[in-house]
């Protein structure tokens, strides 16, 4: 039976109520939102916390909010909320391809983007995509907000630029016209963490050319955006010979680790077909787009 | 600390440790065994359980965080003597075989059928993707379900027969 070691428990009121708790209880207290990954870290005895601050009655940071020309996603919002949303699969549809197969439903129904955030599982396919659409962090402290950029808010493997006594309150994503976004993942089986993933986003400019672009490699040890790729592809117009060489560039980028999931050749191709898969899927919906606004 | 929470209509308060997960509060403290505990690792979904209507695997939620929330069990299914739907279903189409997956399965089943009264075999599937039945008896199970849809009258459907008449 796994349970966790004992911990004393409080439930805050609001995200000033949350920071003065953070403050007040120090280094081993830990804010829990869906609990899905810090729950099993517990059980297992990986974490310890003393104090365990439950913030899911932070109804405040519960939110998606198309604001002018940035999408902003409250931490709290649950994946579920993320997959169902109109607004996400109109705008970045990586969102809606990624939370598709994130763990499975019913952990969705707990789960939150600003949990997985924070958590910063190197298999996290949320990170990936707020890298790829050049998200920013809103993070709030004693001493007021600051906003970070993904480069800046992901520090490696399960660790964040989110202080002890700050919590990350809010994702903004920047909304682009003429772009397009897409997400893919080879799992075992679903809720398992991703073999490979990637993700791309793409903005075409007014000749048809690929004017912007990102592409993000999930579980195969890179932390950044494959930007080897996006020199290759920006100023060309999207062809399959161009989706081929960013494959291969994607693929000798990456840093996999051999596991059981399977070896470093195979996470290799995996990197190169699915990054070729998204530019596709991406430039493809980029093109409609386009053609939206025209007619 | 103390929770006050409601399960399966009846208010409930507990002095409780807060390190108790609450699939062992609902078996071990109020004794209702029908929700199953398999995994521990929110992989096998026995333990599914509604909170306030919707899916939760209850061996991943603290019976603290559930304070001030409404739990329902495989046990509050059954209205009286008159099963769920769901659960006449798994009984036409023979969806269960061991048994140990069926709570959770009948209690996601629910959940589905209150959001989408009339859903697809694939998104029957989907629904029950988190959860792992292991004599394989998938196939039976999206028939209950879907036995169910066909033989249920959704809050749904009652408004549309009311707009009608």
């Amino acid at each position: 039976m796994q349970i966790p070691a004992p911990f004393d428990y409080v439930r805050a009121s609001s995200v000033d109520n949350a920071l003065a708790l953070l403050d007040r209880h120090g280094a081993e207290s830990r804010v829990v939102a869906g609990g899905h990954s810090l729950l099993p870290m517990m059980k297992l005895r990986l974490a310890r916390p003393d104090w365990l601050i439950d913030i899911n009655d932070l109804y405040e940071l519960d939110y998606l909010l198309v604001d002018g020309p940035v999408l902003r996603i409250g931490a709290m919002a649950r994946h579920t909320t993320l997959l169902e949303s109109d607004d996400i699969k109109r705008l970045f549809p990586i969102i809606t391809d990624a939370e598709r197969v994130i763990a499975d439903p019913i952990v969705r129904n707990r789960g939150t983007i600003g949990g997985s955030l924070c958590q910063a599982d190197p298999a996290e396919d949320l990170s990936t995509v707020c890298h790829v659409l050049e998200a920013v962090a809103v993070v709030r402290g004693p001493a007021g907000e600051r906003m970070l950029s993904m480069a800046d808010f992901h520090r490696g493997p399960y660790e964040t630029a989110v202080a002890q006594n700050e919590l990350l309150i809010e994702v903004r994503m920047p909304i682009r016209a003429s772009s397009g976004s897409a997400y893919e993942k080879v799992e075992r089986r679903v809720g398992d963490w991703a073999v490979a993933a990637a993700g791309a986003s793409v903005t075409l400019g007014s000749d048809g050319t690929i004017s912007h672009v990102a592409v993000g490699l999930t579980a195969v040890g890179l932390d950044r955006t494959v930007t080897e790729v996006e020199a290759v592809l920006v100023g060309q117009a999207p062809t399959e010979a161009l989706f081929v060489e960013a494959g291969r560039l994607a693929s000798l980028a990456c840093d996999p680790l051999a596991d059981q999931r399977g070896p470093i050749d195979y996470k290799r191709h995996l990197a190169d077909e699915l990054t070729r898969r998204v530019l596709r899927a991406a430039c493809r919906r980029a093109a409609a787009s386009v053609s939206e606004i025209t007619i | 600390m103390q929770i006050n929470l409601t399960v399966n209509g009846t208010d409930v308060t507990r002095e409780i440790e807060p390190r108790v997960l609450l699939v062992h509060f609902i078996r071990d403290d109020l004794r209702l065994t029908g929700t199953h505990w398999g995994c521990d690792t929110s992989n096998c979904g026995t333990c599914v359980v509604l909170m306030d209507g919707q899916p939760v695997k209850s061996c991943t939620v603290l019976a603290a965080m559930a304070d001030g929330h409404a739990i329902t069990t495989v046990e509050g299914l059954a209205n009286g003597a008159t099963l769920d739907p769901v659960q006449q279903g798994f009984m036409e189409e023979h969806g269960l075989q061991c048994g140990f997956c069926t709570p959770g399965m009948m209690l996601t089943a629910r959940a589905l059928l209150d959001h989408n009264p009339h859903p697809e075999p694939l998104e029957i599937r989907e629904a029950i993707s988190g959860q792992i039945c292991r004599c394989t008896g998938y196939a039976t199970i999206v028939r209950s379900i879907q036995w169910a849809a066909e033989h249920s009258i959704s809050a749904a459907d009652t408004a549309e027969e009311e707009v009608r008449a």
